[in-house]
């Protein structure tokens, strides 16, 4: 579905992804972990268009997206969430949704009808805030959200243009233990209509959730496999899970 | 709701008062108000509802103002044709200046749009052939036909009230419509907007083209109103005028640029004509330095009610952060 082949990015002298080959299947929950510093927020942002990409190819549903532009990649299906998060803060939750999905459906050169007459946003605005398990919290503004709801409309943001494939760029950061268990059972219930591109460093997220694993250090990629192999595999072990795992 | 109607009750009084007191000066007065409360509205669909900081706005006021007074000089006095003129003029300046100016951002937008406005104050200074840097002076007023004599005060008045409101109506749909939330939302936080599959360019630059156009209709009509136009309508202390009214009134509100031009407006005329005494006496010649008085205003503006007049007079809904 997604596919990397050889694909780098340098930011002046240091090299931040170094000829990542990646593959995503379709339907797969593909996770992608590695020490701070290796490159995965790099590689998504290459991969949503954000960040240029100095060589390599990045092909989706076999379409060469390399040098599109990021909104050009979220109307082929391609969305993201970020791991630092960026919602319209001064938007309700029902606003913030409602104009993810109006992004998504159609041009939106209108400039007399009002936006609010249009109850199909807004109902599936609410479909997607049932989903990420803020229904009760439509009409408060984004800004006032707990952080474990600002987390989990950043995720939404991302599901309401309706991707195939989504980009989630550690949706458990800075999150309690409760709060990333919901995190947890969220993406479970995605992964049913979306492939996920996975970025985390919560472990105990990463093999509950993962189909298969990339394991990125110093922006290459070290190994990809099944959460068994990653976990067995003796190069895994000593360049990063070694401390996770003893822990 | 019922505010606005009192608001647009007083404002058709306005004249029939004036006139009936004798103060007919103050209809012509009005009217200036007003377009220049068009044209600060226009720039806050770019500043305030498009997050967009753009430093030359008297760019499209002023070539407004050129092609409708080139038109009456040129003898095609018909406003039906002169303003859609001056309208077409403006967005098309719009969207050149606006096309090359948001691939930037930040302090280089600011600068940019500044540049492009001072590149058109200089070309009207040297058109000398329209009056170059003496400005050109129109034998009347544009003409509306349908019985209208726009060269009556009164009749100004109401035209430009008319389009003032006009203007408003359709900023405040424009506001609540499908464009309106996607500029805001680009204003709120441009990279995600980006991210949620929004073409950020191509809706800025729309923006921008509505905003300039609208800046051309008050260009207009203050040429006409003045029967004069000179290059200082284009100079960057005009887009500076534009900007003041608009942060004086408040920023993205629908009101600002009204309140904004009413307010400064307003603060000039009353330091320059309404000398007091006792200040007069500790400085002779206060009246000629009004701006100083406008100044210490906007710090106080600025300082103590940053979103301007107008959501000071609204009473506190449900506060953002």
């Amino acid at each position: 579905m997604l596919a990397l082949s050889n694909v780098s990015k340098r930011f002046g002298g240091v090299v931040a992804t170094d000829a990542v080959t990646l593959e995503v299947a379709p339907g797969e929950v593909h996770a992608l972990i590695g020490p701070n510093g290796a490159g995965k927020t790099t590689l998504i942002g290459q991969i949503s268009g954000s960040l240029g990409t100095d060589a390599g190819t990045i092909r989706f549903e076999n379409t060469d997206i390399t040098a599109w532009r990021p909104h050009e990649r979220v109307r082929l299906g391609l969305a993201r969430s970020y791991q630092v998060t960026s919602i319209f803060k001064r938007f309700s939750v029902m606003e913030n949704l409602a104009l993810a999905v109006q992004a998504r459906s159609g041009s939106s050169f209108s400039f007399w009808r009002p936006v609010a007459s249009e109850t199909a946003l807004f109902e599936e605005a609410r479909n997607i805030s049932r989903e990420i398990g803020l229904a009760e919290r439509l009409e408060a503004i984004a800004g006032n959200l707990a952080h474990g709801e600002q987390r989990a409309l950043e995720v939404g943001l991302a599901l309401a243009t309706r991707p195939k494939l989504v980009l989630l760029d550690e949706p458990m950061a800075g999150m309690g233990p409760e709060e990333s268990q919901r995190m947890i059972a969220l993406i479970g219930r995605v992964r049913a209509s979306v492939t996920v591109l996975l970025v985390e460093h919560d472990m105990d997220a990463v093999f509950r959730l993962a189909d298969r694993i990339s394991v990125l250090v110093n922006g290459r990629v070290l190994a990809t496999g099944r959460p068994e192999e990653i976990r067995a595999d003796p190069n895994v072990r000593r360049a990063y899970l070694g401390d996770e795992l003893a822990a | 709701m019922r505010k606005v109607f009192l608001v647009i009750l007083l404002l058709l009084a306005f004249p029939v008062a004036m006139q009936w007191l004798g103060y007919l000066f103050y209809v012509s007065f009005a009217s200036r108000v007003l377009i220049y409360a068009i044209a600060a509205t226009s720039l806050n669909l770019v500043l305030g509802y498009g997050g967009m900081l753009s430093f030359g706005h008297a760019a499209f006021v002023g070539a407004g103002a050129y092609v409708s007074s080139i038109l009456v000089a040129e003898g095609v006095a018909s406003a039906w044709i002169g303003w859609p003129a001056a309208v077409a003029a403006a967005a098309l300046l719009a969207w050149i200046i606006g096309a090359i100016s948001l691939r930037t951002r930040g302090v280089y937008f600011i600068m940019i749009t500044l540049a492009f406005a001072q590149m058109m104050f200089y070309l009207v200074n040297s058109m000398k052939a329209y009056g170059g840097d003496e400005g050109l002076t129109l034998p009347r007023r544009a003409e509306l036909g349908l019985g209208v004599d726009l060269g009556n005060e009164v009749a100004f008045y109401y035209t430009v009230l008319a389009i003032l409101l006009a203007g408003l109506y359709a900023l405040h749909r424009l506001a609540h419509s499908r464009f309106g939330r996607v500029v805001v939302a680009i204003r709120e936080n441009e990279a995600r907007a980006q991210a949620i599959g929004i073409p950020v360019y191509r809706y800025q630059l729309v923006c921008f083209v509505i905003a300039g156009a609208a800046g051309g209709i008050a260009g207009a009509l203050l040429a006409s109103h003045g029967k004069y136009v000179n290059p200082n309508v284009l100079h960057w202390i005009q887009s500076g005028t534009l900007m003041i009214m608009v942060i004086l009134g408040g920023v993205g509100h629908l009101w600002g640029g009204v309140i904004g031009a009413a307010v400064l407006l307003g603060l000039e005329h009353l330091i320059a004509d309404h000398p007091i005494p006792w200040l007069a006496q500790i400085a002779p010649n206060y009246q000629q330095h009004a701006n100083l008085g406008v100044g210490i205003v906007l710090l106080l503006i600025v300082l103590f009610a940053p979103q301007g007049i107008a959501r000071l007079l609204e009473r506190k809904r449900n506060a953002r952060p």
